[in-house]
């Protein structure tokens, strides 16, 4: 009994520890930047100091073009998730629903472009968005965030469907019900909280995505990743600078995913717990 | 209302193997009560989603009202389904799963609110009409699943072993309840059940199928009086039929510890008959206490006595074979006697040893719709 209690003890210790360590480079960027540039490079590390917002007011001046950032990571992390679940949808649907003898492979398949760095594909992208015209634009991210994210909605969304037991589509189908009637009135409103799920990871996945939106937009069609990158500048780094830029950067995201923890727990579980 | 008739039916699945279903023919009376029983396995729900459209047949035709629905999705051919999980939509009110399909088909508000009424009437639950699937009982999603069935008038009623989910006592309600719904809709039924007591109580005619063909289409007397072979005279009846591996001579059977005579219809039989042994068939309760002395005799030791009160079910070793009797309730056994039994020759069912075919024996009208077809 005792040794029970000394056991969840120290496990409740080490998790604290554990969760520290996660969540102090966090903490860490917070402070710096409510800190001044000459306090951000100190080599003592210093927690006590007092608490300016100049960092702040620089980053969301005028010309630092913080809106103009903010309005691109929305736009394209929006626009990539919603044509993601639209596609994915009916794809997951068919898999569903009426798999074949592939359609196992298929999924496996998808998935394992993932396992294919960002950066071996950038050239041929390159070129091709080059000669498009699809460099620093828009909708040409926005395409690219919807390939990234396309396996994992796909994964998703077909495993929420697979929690629907096929006798209810079925019984849909005697009932009269189309192809299209079933979907609608049938499978998404039972497949909604995994559907919102997959659509905020997507959204989360596209709104932290930099790779992309760093090499292959300039300014116009450049979203809050470019913006924390543009701290690092040829004159020095301006650490406070960057870490209030930051801070700024994920804090709507943090903000969505601290309203929406339930819902995100149920999607990283991808559908397991019903 | 409609006949259903199906043709020459066989679903194979993959390119290669056996047929899930094959060389299935029967025609329905219009409005009649068919049930489809056989363990699992056998095909029967197979067929039943073949005729639902959910599977399509690979050969033959399936006709409803005369018309060859073979091609034709499920939503065109005016049937409803009663599932074995029921298929209620979770996310609906009982009100909303009843009245979906004729929501689909764009009836009238009034209407559609007359018809779901009317129905949850039928089944008495108009006090649920508001609830969610979630938080009714077994039994009540059951009657959900029905009166989702029942609102939409259909030609013909397909039922996937609905009652196979409830607990013993409200499966015997609602088998009755359904048989009396059927009287009153008169709604040509197909019941794909594996419970051989649900098919003999329920079916006006019952189709036996094992390995993916019909082994018989009958009346529940008939196939219990008449049964085709040695699998449907096993499969029907319970405590089901004791079977004994016999030698024949001079319209005597018998073997190690049993002998038993012919009658009349059997000695004719096997006298055109191609073998001479054969599977002797006695169902349990046909046996009774004899004499050593008697023409028919079965003798062993007791095994196994059950007393169940109104009866007394006593097991015995008869040379190799295990035989099962039902003996009357206050019957004085004991484990280790020696026992002799006795039943009526005309009792008696006999069974080719190779074939397994019933011989001699036949029912004086066999309304067999394969025959029709």
């Amino acid at each position: 009994m005792k040794s029970q209690r000394f056991a969840n003890t120290a496990m409740g210790v080490l998790a604290w520890v554990v969760a520290l360590l996660i969540f102090f480079p966090i903490l860490w960027l917070l402070l710096t930047a409510f800190k001044t540039e000459q306090q951000a490079f100190t080599v003592v590390p210093n927690f006590f100091f007092s608490p300016t917002l100049e960092s702040f007011k620089t980053a969301l001046a005028q010309g630092s073009g913080y809106w103009h950032y903010a309005w691109n990571s929305a736009l394209t992390a929006v626009a990539s998730t919603v044509i993601g679940l639209a596609l994915a949808v009916p794809a997951a649907y068919a898999m569903a629903f009426y798999p074949n003898k592939r359609t196992d492979f298929l999924l496996v398949w998808m998935v394992s472009t993932k396992f294919i760095p960002a950066v071996g594909v950038l050239i041929p992208i390159y070129l091709v968005y080059s000669a498009v015209g699809l460099l620093d634009n828009a909708l040409g991210l926005t395409l690219l965030f919807t390939a990234m994210n396309l396996p994992i909605i796909v994964w998703m969304v077909y495993s929420y469907f697979r929690d629907i037991p096929k006798d209810i589509v079925e019984a849909a189908d005697i009932d009269g019900a189309s192809i299209m009637q079933t979907l609608f009135k049938v499978v998404l409103p039972l497949a909604l909280p995994g559907l919102a799920s997959t659509g905020l990871l997507a959204l989360i996945l596209a709104w932290n995505e930099s790779f992309w939106s760093i090499t292959m937009t300039d300014h116009s069609a450049a979203t809050l990743a470019v913006y924390i990158a543009s701290f690092k500048s040829a004159e020095g780094l301006f650490w406070a600078k960057m870490s209030a830029a930051s801070v700024l950067a994920i804090a709507p995201i943090i903000v969505l995913g601290w309203f929406t923890q339930r819902q995100m727990v149920r999607g990283l579980t991808f559908g397991a717990v019903k | 209302m409609a006949i259903v008739e199906l043709k020459n039916v066989a679903k194979q699945y993959g390119s290669s193997g056996n047929n899930a279903v094959d060389n299935f023919n029967l025609v329905t009376r219009d409005g009649e009560f068919v049930v489809l029983v056989g363990p699992s396995g056998c095909g029967k729900s197979t067929t039943m989603r073949m005729i639902a459209g959910l599977e399509r047949n690979t050969e033959g035709e399936i006709l409803i009202g005369g018309k060859d629905v073979s091609q034709v999705p499920p939503k065109e051919r005016d049937i409803a389904m009663v599932f074995q999980s029921y298929a209620l939509y979770p996310h609906m009110s009982v009100a909303e799963n009843m009245a979906f399909s004729l929501k689909l088909k764009k009836r009238p508000a009034e209407e559609i609110k007359q018809k779901v009424d009317e129905a949850a009437q039928t089944l008495g639950i108009e006090h649920l009409l508001d609830r969610k699937p979630r938080e009714l009982s077994g039994g009540q999603r059951q009657r959900v699943a029905l009166g989702r069935a029942i609102v939409r008038n259909p030609q013909v009623f397909l039922m996937d072993e609905p009652l196979s989910n409830l607990d013993a006592k409200l499966r015997v309600d609602m088998r009755a309840e359904i048989v009396k719904l059927h009287k009153r809709l008169n709604v040509t039924t197909f019941y794909v059940t594996h419970d051989q007591v649900e098919a003999m109580t329920m079916g006006e005619r019952i189709v036996v199928m094992k390995d993916g063909k019909i082994q018989q289409i009958d009346t529940p007397i008939n196939l219990y009086d008449f049964p085709a072979n040695r699998f449907v005279a096993g499969f029907i009846g319970n405590p089901s039929m004791n079977f004994l591996r016999a030698g024949h001579a001079d319209g005597v059977v018998s073997g190690e510890g049993y002998r038993l005579t012919l009658d009349e219809a059997h000695r004719a039989a096997m006298a055109s008959a191609k073998r001479q042994d054969v599977w002797v068939g006695v169902r349990p309760e046909h046996l009774r206490i004899g004499d050593a002395s008697g023409a028919n005799r079965v003798e062993g030791m007791v095994d196994v006595v059950e007393t169940l009160g109104a009866v007394t079910m006593v097991q015995l070793s008869v040379g190799e074979h295990a035989v099962t009797a039902q003996l009357p309730g206050h019957q004085k056994v004991q484990i280790g006697d020696t026992l002799t039994l006795t039943c009526d020759s005309d009792k008696l069912h006999l069974f080719d040893s190779e074939s397994e075919l019933a011989i001699g024996r036949e029912p004086t009208s066999q309304p067999s719709a394969a025959a029709e077809a």
